[in-house]
């Protein structure tokens, strides 16, 4: 359960202050899957790094589970992130030189996880996310870009989050690529319940989520929910 | 983070770019190897040097004529110069100094010595038969000069080994030949063992005859030009060195003594002063070793700022998926410090090598302390976190949002 209640992010550059949000309020609920969707600019990224407790709001407030985290400290900042958030990024950032498996094992070293465990539940992770054994002990650069990301997405699982947020997921990919990965987010979403937020500047990859939240300079013009949602027509 | 996590990471970073890694290594190897080498080539040659004035006898206090120098005292008179200590000043230490063990009296001139056609200019030591026990001399055959030929005036010879092997040709007996020392001629009776060793008084090119016949024919006085005294232990030289001075002062009715027309060595002092001298030129071998050490340690940590700015990204997703700015900092901290530690390990095997090769090809015998290399595995830890630790600090304080930015 995401609340967000009048949020507000100023930045300051010397004497020149600039608002990226004006008072955002949502509420984004256990098992939903909602793409955050704007131009660039429009205050999305900002909006990202809060939900994602990167960073914390100048003012309003943010519960996460219950839990406010618009007033947290650098360190208990990154306990949210290590057990409530699971990130996918545009560009992966996969370590290089290192396999798919210690990838995804890489968020539980951090949760203090023993190793038999560790690789239980990166296995499990790969396989949700659909990617097969044959390729675990890969090198992510001997990957595909869909392979690829569908190790983030599996590392975004791995600590069984609350929340997964991606970024651009689908940027860097081609747009059969593109189709595949945001299948596999709503096969998450309905099989296992996850709540995923999408954030995106198009249209068409927006609408494979079930609600969409449009925002523009630094507030939302928009929260509804997707008439006709697009799934994927061919089998994954 | 367990332990093994944190090693396993650093295993993973380091063996990422192997290249790198044993370059910078290569800082930390070269500087704790030649310190290592440096210290135990610096501790060889103090212990050379010491068993070297050691060889020349043990406990052993010197009276040698002349002036007395103290600090900042004038010029004097050459030593084999002057002729201020007797026979009789001898006599009177072995009867009055009771705690010396024994006292051997000599007369050192260099003089041109011939037999059968060769010949050398060596040191002849007019001495008596206490000579070998206060100086450590050993007989390898026939004997050494008996307070018998010093009584009757014996023309009888000890030499030397190298002066054996300059008299006479090798495979010749030269037991019972006859060698010319200023044209006179003399029997020899004996010839030392080689003792080695050089600079102190090296008795392997040296011939011995009886005090009695040097005073007579060589030098023609009643002078000697030293006497040697041995005590009895260690800790009653100081006691014996005041003793002589106090009695010779008598002796040559001298009040002041800094006017002494005598000197009374000490060979604790002459070690004493050896020692500082080598443990200088360790200590300033050490320095010149530590100052590549140290540049060593300035590579570690310009490797760790590339590192740190290359992996910038990296940072930033071990952040977003939960690592504290503990955990980075820690990271990196042993990044460095694994590089200074490995780096010290094979440093220690260099130097260690090192000094092996130097002693086997016969320059040096080296000596290498534990507490060498101890201090060069500290060290290297230390420069490591030293270095380590800036860096480590630049990448824990990186915003994740920033770094997960960073082109």
């Amino acid at each position: 359960m995401i609340e967000i209640k009048d949020v507000t992010k100023t930045y300051q550059t010397g004497d020149i202050e600039f608002q990226a949000l004006k008072g955002v309020s949502f509420t984004i609920k256990d098992g939903e899957f909602v793409a955050i969707m704007g131009p660039s600019g429009s205050g999305k990224s900002t909006l990202m790094h809060i939900l994602g407790a990167l960073d914390t709001p100048s003012s309003g407030t943010y519960f996460l589970d219950g839990k406010d985290v618009s007033t947290l400290s650098d360190d208990e900042l990154a306990d949210i992130r290590k057990d409530h958030i699971g990130f996918v990024f545009q560009s992966f950032n996969l370590l290089p030189r290192t396999t798919v498996l210690r990838n995804v094992m890489l968020p539980l070293i951090y949760a203090g996880m023993d190793k038999p465990e560790r690789k239980r539940l990166a296995v499990a992770a790969l396989k949700a996310a659909g990617l097969g054994e044959s390729h675990f002990f890969h090198l992510s650069n001997q990957l595909s870009g869909g392979q690829i990301q569908r190790v983030a997405i599996a590392r975004a699982l791995v600590n069984n989050p609350s929340l997964i947020l991606a970024d651009e997921p689908t940027g860097n990919l081609d747009s059969k690529t593109s189709e595949v990965v945001l299948a596999t987010f709503q096969q998450l979403n309905k099989d296992q319940g996850h709540t995923i937020i999408l954030i995106t500047h198009e249209r068409d990859v927006a609408e494979h989520a079930k609600r969409i939240i449009f925002i523009k300079d630094g507030a939302i013009v928009e929260d509804s929910m997707t008439h006709k949602r697009k799934t994927l027509t061919t089998p994954l | 983070m367990t332990t093994i996590d944190i090693l396993e990471e650093t295993y993973a970073a380091l063996s990422g770019n192997k290249v790198r890694s044993g370059l910078t290594m290569l800082g930390i190897v070269i500087g704790i190897g030649s310190v290592i080498a440096m210290v135990s080539i610096g501790q060889g040659a103090q212990t050379s040097i010491q068993s070297s004035i050691q060889s020349i006898g043990s406990n052993l206090v010197l009276v040698l004529p002349g002036a007395q120098r103290g600090p900042g005292a004038g010029v004097s008179t050459g030593r084999g110069a002057a002729r201020t200590l007797t026979q009789s000043d001898a006599d009177a230490i072995v009867k009055k100094v009771t705690t010396a063990k024994a006292v051997a009296p000599e007369i050192t001139g260099r003089y041109q010595v011939t037999a059968k056609g060769l010949n050398t200019n060596t040191s002849v030591v007019g001495t008596t038969a206490s000579y070998p026990s206060v100086r450590n001399l050993e007989i390898d055959e026939g004997v050494f000069i008996s307070d018998q030929n010093n009584s009757s005036l014996s023309k009888v010879a000890v030499i030397g080994p190298t002066t054996r092997n300059d008299l006479f040709a090798s495979g010749t007996e030269a037991l019972g030949q006859t060698i010319r020392i200023k044209g006179i001629e003399f029997k020899v009776i004996g010839i030392t063992k080689a003792k080695g060793g050089s600079g102190f008084g090296s008795q392997d090119d040296m011939i011995f005859i009886p005090l009695t016949s040097a005073q007579r024919f060589l030098a023609g006085s009643q002078y000697v030009t030293t006497i040697s005294v041995q005590a009895q232990s260690a800790e009653l030289m100081t006691n014996i060195q005041t003793q002589i001075t106090d009695l010779l002062l008598a002796r040559h009715k001298i009040t002041d003594p800094t006017q002494a027309d005598f000197t009374v060595l000490n060979q604790a002092d002459i070690v004493a002063t050896a020692s500082s001298i080598t443990s200088t030129f360790t200590i300033l071998l050490a320095a010149v070793a530590g100052i590549s050490l140290v540049v060593g340690g300035i590579g570690i940590m310009n490797m760790m700022l590339t590192t740190v700015t290359e992996r910038t990204r990296e940072i930033g997703l071990r952040k977003a998926i939960g690592a504290r700015n503990a955990d980075i900092s820690i990271q990196f901290l042993v990044e460095a410090v694994m590089l200074t530690f490995i780096g010290g390990i094979i440093g220690v095997l260099l130097g260690l090598s090192i000094s092996y090769i130097i002693t086997s090809l016969g320059i040096l015998t080296t000596s290498v302390s534990l507490s060498s290399i101890l201090l060069a595995f500290g060290v290297s830890a230390l420069i490591g976190i030293v270095f380590g630790y800036y860096p480590a600090r630049r990448a824990a304080s990186l915003s994740p949002i920033d770094a997960l930015r960073f082109e």
